[in-house]
């Protein structure tokens, strides 16, 4: 078999797989914060209270996991849109996917302060 | 192929089966629908649904991201979100549209994706028609909840 031509198992499997994977934990994380957010109508107490719980150290990871799966899904999305309407999306849709990981990375190192920041803060005192 | 090669298509043998008198049989297309065969429901909406996830997912990128910038890095990041800090922001048209505009593309977006995932995964009829049931009905009511709370929020509700 000619090497490079088994699309199953390699980058555009695995990424096809995650950006699955991303957009459905997206999607049921968009229910709950339409449902938070609507606490605005109750209460401003409701909704301060709801909002204090996403303050806290371990939520905050799970919002930096969050981070991480809309930034895949959204750099990912874009590089499914240049395989699909560019006339040489397929030919480069592999340096395309280690472009869109670089570019999460890059992000990701990013986020890592003003996310996780407050929490560090808290968990280890100053 | 040269030249010389002699058609496999010999000219016609002997005088036509049928004429005026004595027609050929009138043979219908196969597949032509007629008053008996069900109704089509041969539509493009995998077509539209295909470009429309294309479409709001750039116009999503813009949206979310920003959101998320806002609500998570920018000024304090988490800690400064409150009942007051969503009062600032929808005090102004801008966000209350951005908002409203990103909640519908988002739901629409992600509800066609896990319709698609339904219809991948979900072998048994009776087991995906009761969960597109469940993910439309939840669809609606996220979509309808969260227009009405921008539409209606109200700052000074206490």
């Amino acid at each position: 078999m000619p090497a490079g031509t088994l699309y199953r198992g390699r980058e555009g499997m695995w990424s096809w797989v995650a950006h699955r994977v991303t957009g459905v934990l997206i999607f049921f994380f968009l229910f709950v914060h339409v449902l938070d957010t609507a606490l605005v109508r109750v209460s401003p107490e409701a909704y301060d209270d709801v909002v204090a719980t996403y303050k806290t150290p371990l939520v905050a990871l799970l919002e930096y996991g969050l981070v991480a799966a809309i930034l895949f899904h959204a750099l990912n999305g874009l590089r499914v849109v240049a395989v699909d309407f560019w006339s040489k999306g397929t030919r480069y849709q592999k340096q395309m996917l280690w472009t869109v990981m670089g570019i999460w990375i890059v992000l990701m190192a990013g986020a890592l302060y003003p996310v996780l920041g407050h929490a560090v803060r808290e968990v280890f005192g100053s | 192929m040269s030249a010389e090669t002699t058609s496999a298509v010999g000219p016609v043998e002997g005088a036509s089966l049928y004429d005026v008198d004595n027609p050929a049989p009138l043979i219908e297309p196969p597949r032509k629908r007629t008053k008996k065969s069900p109704k089509t429901t041969r539509t493009n909406f995998e077509l539209y649904g295909w470009l429309f996830m294309r479409l709001s997912g750039i116009v999503l990128v813009v949206l979310v991201l920003g959101h998320l910038l806002i609500q998570l890095v920018l000024d304090g990041g988490v800690s400064k979100i409150g009942f007051a800090f969503v009062a600032g922001r929808w005090a102004s048209p801008f966000w209350q549209t951005w908002d409203l505009v990103m909640l519908w593309l988002a739901m629409l977006h992600g509800a066609n994706g896990l319709r698609t995932v339904i219809n991948d995964y979900a072998e048994r009829p009776t087991t995906r028609f009761w969960l597109k049931n469940l993910l439309y009905t939840a669809t609606v009511f996220t979509v309808l909840l969260g227009t009405l709370v921008i539409f209606t929020f109200d700052p000074n509700i206490r």
